[in-house]
Protein backbone atom coordinates (compact mmCIF):
# COMPACT_ATOMS: atom_id res chain seq x y z
CA UNK A 1 0.00 0.00 0.00
CA UNK A 2 2.74 2.71 1.18
CA UNK A 3 4.57 1.58 -1.98
CA UNK A 4 2.22 3.69 -4.26
CA UNK A 5 2.78 6.62 -2.32
CA UNK A 6 2.69 10.03 -4.45
CA UNK A 7 5.85 11.45 -5.71
CA UNK A 8 6.40 14.53 -3.07
CA UNK A 9 5.27 17.71 -4.95
CA UNK A 10 7.55 19.60 -6.66
CA UNK A 11 9.14 22.40 -3.57
CA UNK A 12 7.39 25.62 -5.83
CA UNK A 13 3.51 24.26 -4.96
CA UNK A 14 4.17 23.67 -1.45
CA UNK A 15 3.05 26.40 -0.28
CA UNK A 16 -0.27 26.91 -1.80
CA UNK A 17 -0.93 23.22 -1.38
CA UNK A 18 -0.73 24.09 2.39
CA UNK A 19 -3.10 26.70 2.06
CA UNK A 20 -6.02 25.69 -0.22
CA UNK A 21 -7.16 22.89 1.77
CA UNK A 22 -7.68 25.55 5.10
CA UNK A 23 -8.85 27.91 2.83
CA UNK A 24 -11.38 25.30 1.56
CA UNK A 25 -12.50 24.51 4.81
CA UNK A 26 -12.97 27.61 5.22
CA UNK A 27 -15.47 28.37 2.33
CA UNK A 28 -16.88 24.85 2.99
CA UNK A 29 -17.94 25.39 6.72
CA UNK A 30 -19.40 28.68 5.87
CA UNK A 31 -21.28 26.94 2.77
CA UNK A 32 -22.29 24.61 5.96
CA UNK A 33 -23.52 27.45 8.29
CA UNK A 34 -25.48 29.51 5.54
CA UNK A 35 -27.28 26.53 3.84
CA UNK A 36 -27.37 23.25 5.69
CA UNK A 37 -30.20 24.51 7.41
CA UNK A 38 -32.16 25.01 4.50
CA UNK A 39 -31.55 21.46 3.43
CA UNK A 40 -32.36 19.83 6.92
CA UNK A 41 -35.78 21.11 6.45
CA UNK A 42 -36.11 20.35 3.06
CA UNK A 43 -37.57 16.93 2.98
CA UNK A 44 -40.40 18.04 4.85
CA UNK A 45 -41.34 20.76 2.26
CA UNK A 46 -40.30 18.66 -0.72
CA UNK A 47 -42.51 16.00 0.37
CA UNK A 48 -45.61 18.45 1.39
CA UNK A 49 -45.46 20.14 -2.14
CA UNK A 50 -45.82 16.95 -4.07
CA UNK A 51 -47.72 15.09 -2.00
CA UNK A 52 -49.89 17.71 -0.37
CA UNK A 53 -49.97 20.94 -2.08
CA UNK A 54 -50.20 19.91 -4.91
CA UNK A 55 -52.74 17.29 -4.50
CA UNK A 56 -54.97 19.65 -2.24
CA UNK A 57 -54.56 22.48 -5.73
CA UNK A 58 -55.74 19.38 -7.58
CA UNK A 59 -58.56 18.95 -5.55
CA UNK A 60 -59.42 22.42 -6.10
CA UNK A 61 -59.41 22.20 -9.83
CA UNK A 62 -61.18 18.83 -10.38
CA UNK A 63 -64.08 20.13 -8.20
CA UNK A 64 -64.40 22.50 -10.67
CA UNK A 65 -65.12 19.75 -13.55
CA UNK A 66 -66.86 16.75 -14.57
CA UNK A 67 -63.71 14.35 -14.57
CA UNK A 68 -63.83 10.53 -14.53
CA UNK A 69 -61.23 8.44 -14.31
CA UNK A 70 -61.84 7.23 -17.98
CA UNK A 71 -63.13 10.01 -20.90
CA UNK A 72 -62.83 13.84 -21.24
CA UNK A 73 -62.60 16.28 -18.87
CA UNK A 74 -64.76 19.37 -19.43
CA UNK A 75 -65.01 22.23 -16.98
CA UNK A 76 -67.93 22.84 -15.53
CA UNK A 77 -67.92 25.50 -13.02
CA UNK A 78 -69.41 25.23 -10.11
CA UNK A 79 -71.83 22.69 -11.00
CA UNK A 80 -70.63 20.03 -8.89
CA UNK A 81 -71.19 22.48 -6.29
CA UNK A 82 -74.86 22.89 -7.50
CA UNK A 83 -75.33 19.58 -7.73
CA UNK A 84 -73.78 19.20 -4.12
CA UNK A 85 -76.25 21.48 -3.02
CA UNK A 86 -79.33 19.68 -4.14
CA UNK A 87 -77.91 16.03 -3.90
CA UNK A 88 -80.57 14.20 -1.17
CA UNK A 89 -77.34 11.74 -0.27
CA UNK A 90 -74.81 14.38 0.55
CA UNK A 91 -77.32 16.11 2.78
CA UNK A 92 -78.08 12.76 4.68
CA UNK A 93 -74.06 12.28 5.18
CA UNK A 94 -74.22 15.89 6.50
CA UNK A 95 -76.69 14.72 8.95
CA UNK A 96 -75.15 11.52 10.11
CA UNK A 97 -71.96 12.77 10.21
CA UNK A 98 -73.32 16.10 12.62
CA UNK A 99 -75.41 13.32 14.71
CA UNK A 100 -72.58 10.78 15.64
CA UNK A 101 -70.06 14.01 16.06
CA UNK A 102 -72.29 15.45 19.04
CA UNK A 103 -73.66 11.98 19.98
CA UNK A 104 -70.02 11.04 20.47
CA UNK A 105 -67.98 14.30 21.72
CA UNK A 106 -70.48 15.84 24.13
CA UNK A 107 -70.24 12.53 26.51
CA UNK A 108 -66.80 12.21 25.68
CA UNK A 109 -65.68 15.60 26.93
CA UNK A 110 -67.69 15.26 29.80
CA UNK A 111 -66.22 12.16 30.67
CA UNK A 112 -62.63 13.30 29.95
CA UNK A 113 -63.17 16.24 32.62
CA UNK A 114 -64.52 13.66 34.80
CA UNK A 115 -62.03 11.34 35.23
CA UNK A 116 -59.25 13.58 34.88
CA UNK A 117 -60.64 15.45 38.43
CA UNK A 118 -60.79 12.44 39.88
CA UNK A 119 -57.18 11.18 38.52
CA UNK A 120 -56.03 14.52 39.87
CA UNK A 121 -55.68 13.83 43.30
CA UNK A 122 -53.55 11.97 45.86
CA UNK A 123 -54.04 8.48 45.33
CA UNK A 124 -52.24 4.84 44.98
CA UNK A 125 -51.58 3.23 41.39
CA UNK A 126 -51.50 6.66 39.42
CA UNK A 127 -50.06 5.57 36.74
CA UNK A 128 -52.06 2.11 36.95
CA UNK A 129 -55.25 4.24 36.13
CA UNK A 130 -53.57 6.48 33.86
CA UNK A 131 -52.68 2.95 31.28
CA UNK A 132 -55.54 1.71 31.99
CA UNK A 133 -57.58 4.25 30.82
CA UNK A 134 -55.51 5.16 27.48
CA UNK A 135 -55.27 1.42 26.60
CA UNK A 136 -58.28 1.81 24.30
CA UNK A 137 -56.27 4.61 22.52
CA UNK A 138 -53.67 2.55 21.54
CA UNK A 139 -56.05 -0.32 19.33
CA UNK A 140 -56.22 0.13 15.83
CA UNK A 141 -59.83 1.67 14.71
CA UNK A 142 -60.64 -1.46 12.69
CA UNK A 143 -59.63 -3.96 15.72
CA UNK A 144 -62.40 -1.85 17.65
CA UNK A 145 -65.10 -1.21 15.20
CA UNK A 146 -65.19 -5.53 14.18
CA UNK A 147 -65.28 -5.86 18.31
CA UNK A 148 -68.09 -3.65 19.07
CA UNK A 149 -70.07 -4.48 15.78
CA UNK A 150 -70.16 -7.93 17.73
CA UNK A 151 -70.98 -6.45 21.09
CA UNK A 152 -73.98 -4.50 19.21
CA UNK A 153 -75.43 -7.52 17.52
CA UNK A 154 -79.44 -7.57 17.64
CA UNK A 155 -79.57 -11.22 18.61
CA UNK A 156 -76.97 -12.60 20.95
CA UNK A 157 -75.19 -9.40 20.78
CA UNK A 158 -74.11 -8.46 24.59
CA UNK A 159 -75.39 -4.84 25.17
CA UNK A 160 -78.66 -5.78 24.08
CA UNK A 161 -78.09 -8.78 26.70
CA UNK A 162 -77.19 -6.06 29.51
CA UNK A 163 -80.35 -3.93 28.21
CA UNK A 164 -82.45 -6.65 28.97
CA UNK A 165 -82.15 -6.52 32.58
CA UNK A 166 -83.63 -2.97 32.34
CA UNK A 167 -86.16 -4.25 30.69
CA UNK A 168 -85.10 -2.96 27.17
CA UNK A 169 -86.11 -5.19 24.35
CA UNK A 170 -83.81 -6.41 21.75
CA UNK A 171 -82.43 -3.34 19.50
CA UNK A 172 -81.58 -3.82 15.96
CA UNK A 173 -78.80 -1.58 16.33
CA UNK A 174 -77.93 -1.28 12.43
CA UNK A 175 -80.75 -0.56 11.43
CA UNK A 176 -82.02 2.64 12.43
CA UNK A 177 -80.49 5.69 12.46
CA UNK A 178 -80.67 6.98 15.87
CA UNK A 179 -79.04 3.25 17.32
CA UNK A 180 -76.40 3.17 14.89
CA UNK A 181 -75.30 6.69 15.67
CA UNK A 182 -75.17 5.56 19.25
CA UNK A 183 -73.50 2.77 18.56
CA UNK A 184 -70.50 4.24 16.78
CA UNK A 185 -70.31 7.30 18.75
CA UNK A 186 -69.59 4.39 21.65
CA UNK A 187 -67.05 3.23 19.60
CA UNK A 188 -65.53 7.03 18.91
CA UNK A 189 -65.57 7.48 22.68
CA UNK A 190 -64.15 4.39 24.14
CA UNK A 191 -60.99 5.33 22.19
CA UNK A 192 -60.62 8.84 22.88
CA UNK A 193 -62.10 9.42 26.00
CA UNK A 194 -58.99 8.21 27.76
CA UNK A 195 -56.78 10.15 25.49
CA UNK A 196 -58.68 13.61 26.31
CA UNK A 197 -58.33 12.58 29.88
CA UNK A 198 -54.79 12.50 30.20
CA UNK A 199 -54.04 15.86 27.73
CA UNK A 200 -56.91 17.25 30.61
CA UNK A 201 -55.22 15.66 33.45
CA UNK A 202 -51.97 17.59 32.29
CA UNK A 203 -53.37 20.82 32.38
CA UNK A 204 -54.97 20.54 35.83
CA UNK A 205 -51.81 20.04 37.18
CA UNK A 206 -49.99 22.90 35.75
CA UNK A 207 -52.64 24.92 38.00
CA UNK A 208 -51.10 26.22 41.47
CA UNK A 209 -52.54 24.34 43.91
CA UNK A 210 -52.15 27.24 46.37
CA UNK A 211 -55.11 28.94 44.55
CA UNK A 212 -57.31 26.25 45.24
CA UNK A 213 -55.80 26.26 48.87
CA UNK A 214 -56.92 30.27 49.19
CA UNK A 215 -60.49 29.42 47.96
CA UNK A 216 -60.75 26.52 50.44
CA UNK A 217 -59.98 28.74 53.35
CA UNK A 218 -62.64 31.03 52.13
CA UNK A 219 -64.92 28.53 51.94
CA UNK A 220 -65.72 27.32 48.45
CA UNK A 221 -66.17 23.91 47.97
CA UNK A 222 -65.18 21.48 45.85
CA UNK A 223 -67.77 21.90 43.27
CA UNK A 224 -67.49 25.83 43.08
CA UNK A 225 -64.00 25.47 43.21
CA UNK A 226 -64.07 23.13 39.75
CA UNK A 227 -65.97 26.14 38.00
CA UNK A 228 -64.46 28.64 39.30
CA UNK A 229 -61.00 27.73 39.58
CA UNK A 230 -60.63 24.76 37.32
CA UNK A 231 -62.54 25.49 34.11
CA UNK A 232 -61.12 29.11 33.68
CA UNK A 233 -57.79 27.98 33.70
CA UNK A 234 -58.25 24.83 31.34
CA UNK A 235 -59.46 27.40 28.52
CA UNK A 236 -57.04 27.10 26.52
CA UNK A 237 -56.70 22.86 26.61
CA UNK A 238 -59.93 22.55 26.15
CA UNK A 239 -60.38 25.06 23.26
CA UNK A 240 -57.60 22.43 21.76
CA UNK A 241 -59.09 19.64 22.41
CA UNK A 242 -62.94 20.36 21.06
CA UNK A 243 -61.21 21.37 18.14
CA UNK A 244 -58.54 18.16 17.56
CA UNK A 245 -62.06 16.03 18.09
CA UNK A 246 -63.95 18.84 15.43
CA UNK A 247 -60.93 17.64 13.03
CA UNK A 248 -60.98 14.01 14.21
CA UNK A 249 -65.00 13.91 14.32
CA UNK A 250 -66.29 15.55 10.99
CA UNK A 251 -63.63 12.99 9.31
CA UNK A 252 -65.16 9.78 10.74
CA UNK A 253 -64.39 7.37 8.32
CA UNK A 254 -63.31 3.90 9.70
CA UNK A 255 -65.89 2.85 12.61
CA UNK A 256 -68.89 3.45 10.38
CA UNK A 257 -67.44 1.66 7.27
CA UNK A 258 -66.60 -1.19 9.33
CA UNK A 259 -69.45 -1.72 11.72
CA UNK A 260 -71.66 -1.86 8.36
CA UNK A 261 -69.51 -5.15 7.20
CA UNK A 262 -66.59 -2.60 5.37
CA UNK A 263 -69.56 -1.48 3.06
CA UNK A 264 -69.31 2.11 2.12
CA UNK A 265 -72.99 2.75 2.08
CA UNK A 266 -73.56 2.56 5.82
CA UNK A 267 -76.75 0.57 6.19
CA UNK A 268 -79.12 -0.30 4.23
CA UNK A 269 -80.78 2.98 4.18
CA UNK A 270 -77.70 4.87 4.23
CA UNK A 271 -78.18 4.96 7.97
CA UNK A 272 -74.94 5.97 9.00
CA UNK A 273 -72.84 7.25 6.11
CA UNK A 274 -70.50 9.92 6.96
CA UNK A 275 -69.57 12.21 4.65
CA UNK A 276 -66.16 10.92 4.13
CA UNK A 277 -67.94 7.64 3.03
CA UNK A 278 -69.67 9.61 0.59
CA UNK A 279 -66.37 11.23 -0.96
CA UNK A 280 -65.02 7.26 -0.69
CA UNK A 281 -68.07 6.01 -2.77
CA UNK A 282 -68.03 9.11 -5.81
CA UNK A 283 -64.61 9.16 -5.70
CA UNK A 284 -63.14 5.68 -5.42
CA UNK A 285 -66.25 3.62 -6.51
CA UNK A 286 -67.85 5.67 -8.33
CA UNK A 287 -64.44 6.83 -9.74
CA UNK A 288 -66.40 10.74 -10.34
CA UNK A 289 -63.26 12.38 -9.09
CA UNK A 290 -64.45 15.54 -9.67
CA UNK A 291 -67.75 15.06 -8.00
CA UNK A 292 -65.59 13.57 -4.79
CA UNK A 293 -63.62 16.62 -4.83
CA UNK A 294 -66.29 18.67 -4.35
CA UNK A 295 -67.42 17.08 -1.76
CA UNK A 296 -63.62 16.83 0.10
CA UNK A 297 -63.91 20.44 -0.29
CA UNK A 298 -67.34 20.90 1.21
CA UNK A 299 -65.54 18.72 4.07
CA UNK A 300 -62.55 20.93 4.72
CA UNK A 301 -64.89 23.95 4.75
CA UNK A 302 -67.21 22.94 7.50
CA UNK A 303 -64.54 21.58 9.34
CA UNK A 304 -63.18 25.08 9.46
CA UNK A 305 -66.68 26.57 9.78
CA UNK A 306 -67.42 24.46 13.25
CA UNK A 307 -63.41 24.89 14.58
CA UNK A 308 -64.15 28.96 14.35
CA UNK A 309 -67.72 28.56 15.87
CA UNK A 310 -66.21 26.41 18.19
CA UNK A 311 -63.37 28.12 19.59
CA UNK A 312 -65.53 31.43 19.95
CA UNK A 313 -68.55 29.44 22.04
CA UNK A 314 -65.48 28.12 24.61
CA UNK A 315 -63.73 31.39 24.74
CA UNK A 316 -67.15 33.32 25.34
CA UNK A 317 -68.71 30.54 27.62
CA UNK A 318 -65.98 29.96 29.72
CA UNK A 319 -63.86 32.65 31.33
CA UNK B 1 -47.88 20.77 51.91
CA UNK B 2 -50.20 21.70 54.86
CA UNK B 3 -52.11 18.41 56.21
CA UNK B 4 -55.53 20.25 55.55
CA UNK B 5 -54.97 20.93 51.79
CA UNK B 6 -53.44 17.13 51.32
CA UNK B 7 -57.02 16.16 52.82
CA UNK B 8 -58.25 18.48 50.25
CA UNK B 9 -56.16 16.32 47.18
CA UNK B 10 -57.17 12.73 49.45
CA UNK B 11 -59.06 10.23 46.83
CA UNK B 12 -61.94 8.97 48.27
CA UNK B 13 -62.86 5.66 47.84
CA UNK B 14 -65.74 6.50 45.65
CA UNK B 15 -62.98 7.96 43.34
CA UNK B 16 -61.28 4.79 43.75
CA UNK B 17 -63.98 2.65 42.74
CA UNK B 18 -65.38 4.94 39.31
CA UNK B 19 -61.78 4.43 38.14
CA UNK B 20 -61.60 1.01 38.75
CA UNK B 21 -64.96 0.93 36.97
CA UNK B 22 -63.29 3.25 34.14
CA UNK B 23 -60.44 0.52 33.58
CA UNK B 24 -63.05 -2.37 33.66
CA UNK B 25 -64.29 -0.88 30.62
CA UNK B 26 -61.46 -0.02 29.25
CA UNK B 27 -60.24 -3.23 29.36
CA UNK B 28 -63.52 -5.13 28.88
CA UNK B 29 -63.48 -5.49 25.12
CA UNK B 30 -59.75 -6.70 24.65
CA UNK B 31 -60.64 -9.37 26.76
CA UNK B 32 -63.94 -10.36 25.34
CA UNK B 33 -61.89 -10.19 21.97
CA UNK B 34 -59.35 -12.72 23.75
CA UNK B 35 -62.08 -15.08 24.74
CA UNK B 36 -63.52 -15.21 21.32
CA UNK B 37 -60.38 -15.53 19.72
CA UNK B 38 -59.50 -18.76 21.75
CA UNK B 39 -62.75 -20.45 21.92
CA UNK B 40 -65.51 -22.12 19.37
CA UNK B 41 -67.22 -20.49 16.83
CA UNK B 42 -70.41 -21.18 18.60
CA UNK B 43 -69.46 -19.55 21.91
CA UNK B 44 -70.13 -16.15 19.82
CA UNK B 45 -73.96 -16.72 20.65
CA UNK B 46 -73.45 -17.86 23.89
CA UNK B 47 -74.86 -14.68 26.43
CA UNK B 48 -73.21 -14.12 28.80
CA UNK B 49 -69.87 -15.32 27.03
CA UNK B 50 -67.81 -17.65 29.13
CA UNK B 51 -65.40 -15.97 31.68
CA UNK B 52 -62.15 -17.97 30.60
CA UNK B 53 -59.91 -18.49 27.10
CA UNK B 54 -60.46 -21.24 25.82
CA UNK B 55 -57.87 -23.66 23.70
CA UNK B 56 -59.14 -23.15 20.01
CA UNK B 57 -56.73 -20.05 19.19
CA UNK B 58 -54.63 -22.70 17.41
CA UNK B 59 -57.72 -23.94 15.02
CA UNK B 60 -59.15 -20.25 14.70
CA UNK B 61 -55.63 -18.89 13.51
CA UNK B 62 -54.96 -21.08 11.26
CA UNK B 63 -58.36 -20.93 9.45
CA UNK B 64 -57.00 -17.10 9.27
CA UNK B 65 -53.81 -18.51 7.59
CA UNK B 66 -55.27 -20.60 4.77
CA UNK B 67 -57.80 -18.03 4.22
CA UNK B 68 -56.12 -16.34 0.77
CA UNK B 69 -58.69 -13.63 0.18
CA UNK B 70 -57.41 -11.93 3.08
CA UNK B 71 -53.65 -12.67 3.04
CA UNK B 72 -53.38 -11.98 6.52
CA UNK B 73 -50.19 -13.19 7.29
CA UNK B 74 -48.73 -10.95 3.96
CA UNK B 75 -50.20 -8.23 5.63
CA UNK B 76 -48.75 -8.80 9.24
CA UNK B 77 -45.22 -8.28 7.66
CA UNK B 78 -46.64 -5.50 4.91
CA UNK B 79 -47.28 -3.97 7.99
CA UNK B 80 -43.95 -4.32 9.74
CA UNK B 81 -42.45 -3.26 7.07
CA UNK B 82 -44.31 -0.18 6.36
CA UNK B 83 -44.22 0.74 10.07
CA UNK B 84 -40.96 0.74 10.70
CA UNK B 85 -39.74 1.90 7.87
CA UNK B 86 -42.03 5.42 8.09
CA UNK B 87 -41.11 5.70 11.88
CA UNK B 88 -36.83 5.66 11.24
CA UNK B 89 -37.54 8.33 8.12
CA UNK B 90 -39.86 10.46 10.62
CA UNK B 91 -37.76 10.02 13.37
CA UNK B 92 -34.14 10.67 11.58
CA UNK B 93 -35.58 13.98 9.38
CA UNK B 94 -37.97 15.26 12.01
CA UNK B 95 -34.88 15.27 14.23
CA UNK B 96 -32.82 16.75 11.69
CA UNK B 97 -35.70 19.92 10.82
CA UNK B 98 -36.41 20.07 14.42
CA UNK B 99 -32.90 20.66 14.84
CA UNK B 100 -32.54 23.34 12.60
CA UNK B 101 -35.45 25.09 13.82
CA UNK B 102 -34.71 25.39 17.56
CA UNK B 103 -30.62 26.12 17.18
CA UNK B 104 -29.53 27.18 13.74
CA UNK B 105 -29.89 30.68 12.50
CA UNK B 106 -31.27 31.15 8.85
CA UNK B 107 -33.31 33.33 6.78
CA UNK B 108 -36.60 32.76 6.52
CA UNK B 109 -37.10 30.34 9.71
CA UNK B 110 -40.09 31.64 11.83
CA UNK B 111 -42.27 31.75 8.35
CA UNK B 112 -41.14 28.47 7.74
CA UNK B 113 -42.02 27.35 11.26
CA UNK B 114 -45.43 28.72 10.82
CA UNK B 115 -46.17 27.01 7.14
CA UNK B 116 -45.32 24.23 9.00
CA UNK B 117 -47.71 24.25 12.04
CA UNK B 118 -50.10 25.38 9.62
CA UNK B 119 -50.35 22.29 6.79
CA UNK B 120 -51.33 20.36 9.93
CA UNK B 121 -54.74 21.80 9.66
CA UNK B 122 -55.05 20.30 6.34
CA UNK B 123 -57.27 17.05 6.41
CA UNK B 124 -55.88 14.03 4.51
CA UNK B 125 -59.37 13.25 2.73
CA UNK B 126 -58.82 16.72 0.94
CA UNK B 127 -55.51 15.56 -1.03
CA UNK B 128 -56.37 12.31 -1.10
CA UNK B 129 -58.73 11.53 -4.95
CA UNK B 130 -55.13 13.52 -6.71
CA UNK B 131 -53.07 10.99 -4.60
CA UNK B 132 -54.77 8.20 -5.98
CA UNK B 133 -54.72 9.25 -9.52
CA UNK B 134 -50.73 10.40 -8.95
CA UNK B 135 -49.75 7.31 -8.18
CA UNK B 136 -51.42 5.27 -10.45
CA UNK B 137 -49.99 7.14 -13.05
CA UNK B 138 -46.80 6.40 -11.22
CA UNK B 139 -47.11 2.52 -11.23
CA UNK B 140 -47.43 3.19 -7.21
CA UNK B 141 -51.13 1.63 -7.25
CA UNK B 142 -50.79 -1.28 -4.51
CA UNK B 143 -47.06 -1.05 -4.07
CA UNK B 144 -45.99 0.03 -0.64
CA UNK B 145 -44.38 2.76 -1.15
CA UNK B 146 -47.51 4.53 -1.69
CA UNK B 147 -47.99 4.01 1.98
CA UNK B 148 -44.36 4.90 2.71
CA UNK B 149 -43.31 7.95 0.74
CA UNK B 150 -45.95 10.40 1.47
CA UNK B 151 -45.37 9.62 4.93
CA UNK B 152 -41.74 10.13 5.99
CA UNK B 153 -41.72 13.31 7.69
CA UNK B 154 -44.77 15.03 9.52
CA UNK B 155 -45.76 18.44 10.64
CA UNK B 156 -46.21 17.30 13.86
CA UNK B 157 -42.78 15.41 14.20
CA UNK B 158 -40.54 18.41 12.94
CA UNK B 159 -42.98 20.72 15.36
CA UNK B 160 -42.40 18.48 18.67
CA UNK B 161 -38.61 17.90 17.67
CA UNK B 162 -38.13 21.44 17.26
CA UNK B 163 -40.15 22.28 20.66
CA UNK B 164 -37.89 19.42 22.53
CA UNK B 165 -34.42 20.85 20.90
CA UNK B 166 -35.17 24.62 21.88
CA UNK B 167 -35.33 23.09 25.96
CA UNK B 168 -33.23 20.47 26.01
CA UNK B 169 -29.77 21.40 24.11
CA UNK B 170 -27.94 24.63 25.04
CA UNK B 171 -26.64 27.20 22.60
CA UNK B 172 -23.14 26.89 24.49
CA UNK B 173 -22.88 23.07 24.04
CA UNK B 174 -23.29 24.02 20.05
CA UNK B 175 -21.00 27.05 20.28
CA UNK B 176 -18.56 24.82 21.67
CA UNK B 177 -18.56 22.14 18.99
CA UNK B 178 -18.33 24.57 16.32
CA UNK B 179 -15.42 25.66 17.84
CA UNK B 180 -13.99 22.15 17.66
CA UNK B 181 -14.13 22.49 14.36
CA UNK B 182 -17.34 19.89 13.91
CA UNK B 183 -19.30 20.43 10.89
CA UNK B 184 -23.53 21.12 10.76
CA UNK B 185 -24.11 17.91 10.49
CA UNK B 186 -21.55 15.97 12.68
CA UNK B 187 -22.72 18.17 15.29
CA UNK B 188 -26.40 17.18 14.74
CA UNK B 189 -25.16 13.35 14.90
CA UNK B 190 -22.74 13.78 17.68
CA UNK B 191 -24.29 16.48 19.84
CA UNK B 192 -28.08 16.71 19.61
CA UNK B 193 -29.07 13.29 18.51
CA UNK B 194 -28.34 11.58 22.06
CA UNK B 195 -29.99 14.83 23.53
CA UNK B 196 -33.39 14.48 21.67
CA UNK B 197 -33.52 10.73 22.12
CA UNK B 198 -36.15 10.85 24.82
CA UNK B 199 -38.28 12.90 22.70
CA UNK B 200 -37.18 10.99 19.65
CA UNK B 201 -38.33 7.68 21.55
CA UNK B 202 -41.95 9.13 22.08
CA UNK B 203 -42.58 10.13 18.47
CA UNK B 204 -41.15 6.92 16.97
CA UNK B 205 -43.50 4.99 19.32
CA UNK B 206 -46.65 7.82 18.45
CA UNK B 207 -45.44 7.34 14.65
CA UNK B 208 -45.36 3.25 14.66
CA UNK B 209 -48.51 2.92 16.16
CA UNK B 210 -50.28 6.35 14.11
CA UNK B 211 -48.55 4.00 10.85
CA UNK B 212 -50.29 0.94 12.00
CA UNK B 213 -53.35 1.71 13.19
CA UNK B 214 -54.13 3.85 9.91
CA UNK B 215 -57.04 3.03 7.54
CA UNK B 216 -57.97 4.89 4.79
CA UNK B 217 -55.76 5.76 2.42
CA UNK B 218 -53.90 1.88 2.19
CA UNK B 219 -57.85 0.63 1.74
CA UNK B 220 -57.93 3.30 -0.86
CA UNK B 221 -54.58 2.37 -2.77
CA UNK B 222 -53.61 -1.20 -1.48
CA UNK B 223 -55.48 -4.49 -2.60
CA UNK B 224 -55.55 -7.92 -1.70
CA UNK B 225 -52.42 -8.62 -2.88
CA UNK B 226 -50.46 -6.09 -1.03
CA UNK B 227 -52.61 -5.37 1.81
CA UNK B 228 -51.47 -3.37 5.48
CA UNK B 229 -52.89 -5.55 8.64
CA UNK B 230 -55.97 -3.27 8.63
CA UNK B 231 -56.72 -3.59 4.62
CA UNK B 232 -56.54 -7.34 5.79
CA UNK B 233 -58.78 -7.10 8.80
CA UNK B 234 -61.40 -5.28 6.62
CA UNK B 235 -61.31 -7.62 4.11
CA UNK B 236 -62.00 -10.56 6.58
CA UNK B 237 -63.89 -9.20 8.80
CA UNK B 238 -66.70 -7.81 5.39
CA UNK B 239 -66.41 -11.73 3.44
CA UNK B 240 -66.08 -13.56 6.71
CA UNK B 241 -68.05 -11.95 9.11
CA UNK B 242 -70.14 -14.87 9.89
CA UNK B 243 -66.84 -17.19 11.18
CA UNK B 244 -66.26 -14.98 14.43
CA UNK B 245 -63.58 -16.81 15.33
CA UNK B 246 -62.11 -16.59 12.48
CA UNK B 247 -62.25 -12.90 12.05
CA UNK B 248 -61.25 -12.44 16.37
CA UNK B 249 -58.29 -14.47 16.14
CA UNK B 250 -56.77 -12.51 13.17
CA UNK B 251 -57.80 -9.00 15.26
CA UNK B 252 -56.16 -10.43 17.63
CA UNK B 253 -53.03 -10.78 16.74
CA UNK B 254 -52.61 -7.94 14.73
CA UNK B 255 -53.49 -5.89 18.63
CA UNK B 256 -50.70 -8.30 20.15
CA UNK B 257 -48.01 -5.85 18.81
CA UNK B 258 -49.21 -2.61 19.64
CA UNK B 259 -50.49 -4.03 23.01
CA UNK B 260 -46.60 -5.24 23.96
CA UNK B 261 -45.19 -1.79 22.84
CA UNK B 262 -47.96 0.17 25.24
CA UNK B 263 -47.05 -2.65 28.39
CA UNK B 264 -43.29 -1.57 27.91
CA UNK B 265 -43.26 1.82 26.75
CA UNK B 266 -47.00 3.04 28.35
CA UNK B 267 -45.24 5.17 31.08
CA UNK B 268 -43.39 6.98 28.04
CA UNK B 269 -46.32 7.37 25.79
CA UNK B 270 -48.32 9.17 28.49
CA UNK B 271 -45.94 11.25 29.32
CA UNK B 272 -45.49 12.13 25.90
CA UNK B 273 -49.34 12.73 25.53
CA UNK B 274 -49.29 14.91 28.67
CA UNK B 275 -46.03 16.79 28.26
CA UNK B 276 -47.31 17.87 24.02
CA UNK B 277 -50.17 18.77 25.97
CA UNK B 278 -49.19 21.34 28.21
CA UNK B 279 -46.31 22.55 25.72
CA UNK B 280 -49.34 23.09 22.71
Amino acid sequence: MSLSAPPAPPQLVKPDTHRAPSSRRFRLSRWDIKYSPYIYVAPFFILFAVFGIYPVLQTARMALYDWNLIGDHTFTGLDNFTALMGDEYFWNAVKNTFGIFLLATVPQLLGALFLANLLNQNMRGRMFFRLMIVAPNVTSVAAVAIVFAVLFRRDFGLVNWVLGFFGVDAIDWKGQTWSSWTAIATMVDWRWTGYNTLILLAAMQAIPKDIYESASLDGAGKWRQFWSITMPQLRPTLIFVVTVSTIGGLQLFTEPVIFGDGRILGGAQREFQTIAMYMYEKGFNDLQFGYGSAIAWALFIMIILVSGVNYLLIRRSVK
Amino acid sequence: MSTGSKRLWQASPLTYGALILASLLSLFPFYFMFIVATRKLEVINAVPPPFSPGGDFGDNFGRVLDNEHAAFLYGLINSVIVSCAVTLSVVFFSALAGFAFAKLRFKGRNILLLAIVGTMMVPTQLAIIPLYGMMQDWGWGATLQAVIVPFMVTAFGVFMMRQYASSAISDELIEAARVDGCGTFRIFWSVVAPALRPAAGVLGLLTFMDTWNSFLWPYAILDSDTPTVQVSLALLSSAYYTDYAQVFAATAVATVPLLLVFVVFGRQIIGGIMEGAVKA
